[in-house]
């Protein structure tokens, strides 16, 4: 189970960069650093073998603090930015992380679309509720009748439960995490980079300046563990139908708890759908021996390697 | 040249008509989607082609998938044929919708091929054609006197010297069902190449070509091929036992027809391959897709050390993903690009900005059509031009290269890797819908005139890991670059301002350092590319008449001056093939000597003039536009250039054509 592991040559300090942090003290964010600087360092990866791209937002200058490839993407749009980074270096270990605006709500074709690629990356999404960096407007997971500290008026649309829309989009692991654990939430991000396919990992990071609602002492009274709850989140036979649609039908049960208790940890690992890059090779036998990032494009003197001789014969006159 | 032409009706001679014209043919075929119309223009091109002769093939279509008219023209001459014409010689037809749209566009005198099936249709019961259209043919027809139906058409047709054969199809198909011993529903399909047989052996083309083309345009099962080969073979009979041999007739050859026959999005796509394209992300879009498609199938790539490779082709959520997703992999080295139409372009500015402020080598493939917003997904214009140069917010380098034909579009295609890398920006290849529907024969594409530039690569030297300067500050603007994954080669990127190593910066003075640097590398663009690949002159250089235009119009542009230089008028050409950097000095040359200076463009505002304007400080004296959605043929070019040089034209000329 994910511990920290003795053996591995790097330590969270190999991690941590030199740049100057500017997250607010108190922040959530903080916490979820922690716990990816822990994450990798247990998992033995070098700093040049991980790539980490962020979104726009307090979330997104993740990359900037942790050493590492760090990649400060668009708004909403570090998740297509990762899968190409990733389908073009499979070798990389890919890590996205974004908020809940830009992953719920100008990013949300691509939650949903990445959710359809088993592809073995990892999603964080830190969950405050709020724009932070905007200075507090509703995000998507802001529930209905809400109003936090700097709203002018109470949320009037209604919410998100990425739990649930990670589940019908596909993502073969899904959990939840709390920025205040550290432990329990490096062990999770641990697991979901651990996983063959696509993972989403749900924190929910209270944001102290503009999130008044939802704070720490909020979440500490609802907050659970789904493992000390003897949950078992996994599918492993593809030939056990009625299993598998139990385990999904108790991750959406779980993932509308809410106003009373709040469970983390995992939902669900589907371990029976083929894997994105499996499926590539299969129509495309090079991709394992030469992914995109390896191709050989020219000799020494510039001659393209190409051999489009074939080609030309399909399409000559004669 | 001239031509003299014997005028033939219905296989009797009549008095020989002389007619003013290039040395070529000009074959049109008319139908609804999804009846066959593209395939069977392609026989019959390549049937020329296999004849000795070189094509152009322009294709013309609705957004639409079943039902709808298209039509192709096929013009075929045994030298240099550039582009399509405006008045076809023989029209291919079915149905009387295409005599409708088609008639009053043939040349005197035309040839009409249609079937002797149809029984009289009402005009007005047509209901896919356009009213406009619908009401001048009625129109023309009660004024003649002729009833307002498929046969007063072809009535009023007849009167302007137009030659129409009925072909007895049903009676054809029934010989070769009753032949191949099956029901005559069977054999329906073979309709089509039955018309191209016939109009085939009346222009003089041989049946051993046909059976060629027939071969690599219907490859496939023996029975199918069995079923053409016998409908080619009757189709033939019909036509010599039938008609004496048209005066118009296909120009001997002068040697057999060599190369390729391909169309834009397949030159392009082989030239992103022969560059060593590793990576496409695209959003389905016309007619931009028929690349990615083209390169999905194609996407195993042999190699001269005898292993395999081949792109990852990868049809993703929406265009934001498409060039987010090229970006991504770019950053990992690999040639990365994508390709769209100019609504995905609007969306792709914002990744396009963060590959400039990221100095990300990425390919944007542009094949501009008919906007603004939805626009005509299927006709042509050049009306992205400014905002490939200038789309997204901010200021950053990029390059805009046009292509003219479907030759240069496959060296461009590999070239805009090169020019990606080496400048570490995003690269722009503007085309537009005609050229990529544009089906020609071309000189087999030579892999040995390229030599690949990959650009400067970082090293890992003996700097701590972390501290790789992916931006340095250098005198070209260029810095060594880093690549995801690269042991040793960690760094930081971002959409941000930054410093030398990625790392946030609002420092004012840091920032003018970045600016300046990101600039530099146009500079030095400018300077290093030769100006062969920044502009080409035609036809008289040292002629005062000037012309200048860029993309797709280079054919009609080519095919107006030879047409000029038959009359004696002296001309010379500039074809803009950079478009950014803007190749300033190297026009300024030309433009001291130009007078009149003629600009042409498929678009309402003329928006290269307006960057002519902008970077020389002169636009032109007379702009010739076209807007309707289809392109500049030479022969229009030329009759408004004719008039320009006899000084009766205006300032702002608009070629238009109603039956297009």
């Amino acid at each position: 189970m994910a511990t920290e592991q003795s053996h591995s040559a790097f330590t969270a300090k190999d991690f941590q960069s030199q740049q100057i942090n500017d997250w607010c003290a108190g922040c959530g964010d903080h916490g979820i650093l922690r716990g990816l600087e822990r994450a990798l360092a247990a998992l033995g990866r070098s700093p040049d073998e991980v790539a980490v791209f962020g979104g726009i937002g307090c979330s997104g200058k993740t990359p900037y603090y942790l050493n590492s490839y760090g990649v400060h993407t668009l708004h909403g749009r570090l998740l297509p930015f990762a899968t190409g980074a990733k389908l073009a270096n499979p070798d990389l270990t890919v890590i996205a992380v974004g908020g809940d605006g830009d992953g719920l709500s100008i990013g949300a074709g691509h939650f949903v679309n990445v959710g359809r690629r088993n592809l073995d990356l990892t999603y964080i999404l830190f969950n405050n509720g709020v724009y932070g960096l905007t200075k507090g407007q509703a995000s998507p997971t802001l529930r209905q009748g809400e109003q936090t500290r700097s709203m002018p008026q109470s949320n009037i649309q209604g919410h998100i439960n990425p739990i649930m829309l990670a589940l019908s989009a596909g993502f073969t692991w899904v959990g939840r995490g709390y920025a205040y654990d550290v432990k329990s939430l490096s062990q999770l991000i641990q697991q979901a980079i651990e996983h063959p396919g696509i993972a989403y990992l749900d924190v929910l990071q209270p944001c102290p300046v503009y999130n008044d609602l939802h704070d720490k002492a909020w979440y500490g009274e609802r907050i659970y563990s789904l493992r000390a709850e003897g949950h078992d989140p996994v599918i492993s036979d593809s030939s056990d139908e009625q299993g598998s649609q139990e385990k999904r039908v108790q991750c959406l049960l779980k993932a509308q708890e809410w106003d009373e208790q709040i469970p983390v940890g995992v939902f669900l690992q589907d371990l029976t759908q083929p894997l994105f890059l499996e499926q590539i090779t299969r129509r495309q036998p090079s991709y394992a021996r030469m992914p995109p990032a390896r191709i050989a494009v020219a000799d020494a003197a510039g001659r393209p390697l190409s051999d489009l001789s074939q080609l030309f014969t399909e399409l000559e006159v004669s | 040249m001239h031509v003299i032409l014997k005028n033939y009706q219905n296989g009797r001679h009549s008095q020989p008509i002389v007619k003013t014209r290039t040395e070529h043919i000009a074959w049109r075929i008319g139908g609804p989607q999804g009846s066959g119309i593209d395939r069977i223009a392609t026989l019959f091109a390549r049937a020329c082609a296999l004849s000795g002769q070189q094509v152009s093939c322009r294709r013309e279509y609705h957004s639409n998938i079943i039902g709808r008219h298209s039509y192709c023209d096929v013009s075929a001459s045994p030298g240099p044929i550039t582009c399509h014409s405006e008045s076809p010689d023989m029209l291919v037809t079915f149905e009387s919708e295409s005599l409708c749209r088609h008639l009053n566009a043939l040349t005197t005198p035309g040839y009409v091929i249609c079937s002797a099936d149809d029984g009289e249709v009402d005009l007005a019961s047509l209901s896919y054609l356009d009213a406009r259209l619908q009401h001048d043919i009625i129109e023309q027809l009660t004024t003649l006197g002729l009833p307002a139906t498929s046969s007063g058409l072809l009535e009023m047709a007849r009167q302007h010297g137009v030659h129409t054969f009925a072909i007895p199809y049903k009676a054809l198909l029934s010989r070769l069902a009753d032949e191949l011993g099956v029901a005559r529903q069977r054999v329906a399909a073979a309709i089509n190449i039955m018309a191209v047989a016939i109009s085939s052996s009346m222009l003089g083309i041989s049946r051993g070509s046909l059976e060629r083309a027939l071969e690599k345009v219907f490859p496939g099962q023996q029975d199918v091929l069995e079923m053409n080969r016998r409908a080619l073979a009757i189709a033939c009979q019909y036509a010599q036992d039938s008609f004496e041999p048209l005066e118009l007739q296909l120009p001997e050859p002068r040697g057999d027809t060599a190369g390729l026959l391909l169309n834009a999005s397949q030159s392009v796509a082989l030239g992103k391959l022969a560059a060593g394209l590793g990576f496409q992300s695209y959003y389905p879009i016309s007619p931009a897709s028929d690349e990615s498609v083209f390169l999905e199938a194609h996407n195993r790539v042999p190699l001269t050390n005898g292993e395999e490779s081949g792109p990852l082709l990868l049809q993703v959520e929406d265009e934001l993903a498409a060039v987010t997703m090229a970006c991504g992999a770019a950053l990992t080295g690999t040639r990365s690009a994508t390709a769209t139409s100019g609504p995905g372009f609007s969306l792709m500015t914002e990744g396009l900005g963060w590959a400039g402020m990221n100095e990300v080598p990425l390919v944007i493939t542009l094949y501009q059509r008919g906007g603004p917003s939805t626009g005509m997904a299927t006709r042509t214009e050049q009306g992205d031009l400014q905002s490939a140069i200038h789309g997204g917010h901010g200021e950053f380098p990029r390059m805009v290269l046009a292509s003219g034909d479907v030759e240069e579009c496959f060296y461009d295609a590999a070239q805009a890797f090169d020019y990606a890398e080496r400048y570490q920006l995003p690269v722009i290849h503007l085309l537009d819908k005609a050229l990529t529907s544009t089906l020609q024969t071309v000189p087999t594409f030579e892999m040995s005139r390229l030599q690949i530039d990959r650009g400067e690569l970082y090293r890992p030297g003996h700097e701590p890991a972390s501290a790789v300067p992916r931006f340095a500050l250098t005198d070209s603007g260029i810095s060594p670059r880093p690549l995801l994954g690269q042991a040793g080669g960690q760094h930081w990127l971002t959409g941000v301002e930054h410093s030398e190593y990625g790392q946030v910066s609002e420092d004012p003075v840091m920032r003018e350092q970045m600016m300046e640097k990101r600039a530099r590398k146009l500079l030095q663009a400018a300077q290093e590319i030769p100006t062969d690949e920044k502009l080409r002159l035609y036809g008289d250089i040292d002629a005062a008449f000037t012309i200048i235009s860029w993309g797709s119009n280079k054919g009609a542009l080519l095919d107006a001056l030879k047409r000029l230089a038959h009359e004696g008028i002296s001309a010379r050409a500039v074809q803009l093939r950079l478009l950014w950097p803007f190749p300033g000095e190297e026009l300024e040359a030309i433009l001291a000597t130009a007078g009149p200076l003629v600009m042409v463009e498929c678009n309402y505002s003329g928006q290269m003039n307006a960057l002519v304007k902008a970077q020389m400080g002169r636009g032109c004296d007379h702009l010739v536009v076209k807007y309707n959605g289809r392109p500049i043929s030479g022969e229009a070019l030329y009759q408004v250039l004719q008039q320009i040089h006899e000084g009766k034209a205006e300032a702002r000329m608009v070629l238009r054509n109603p039956y297009e």
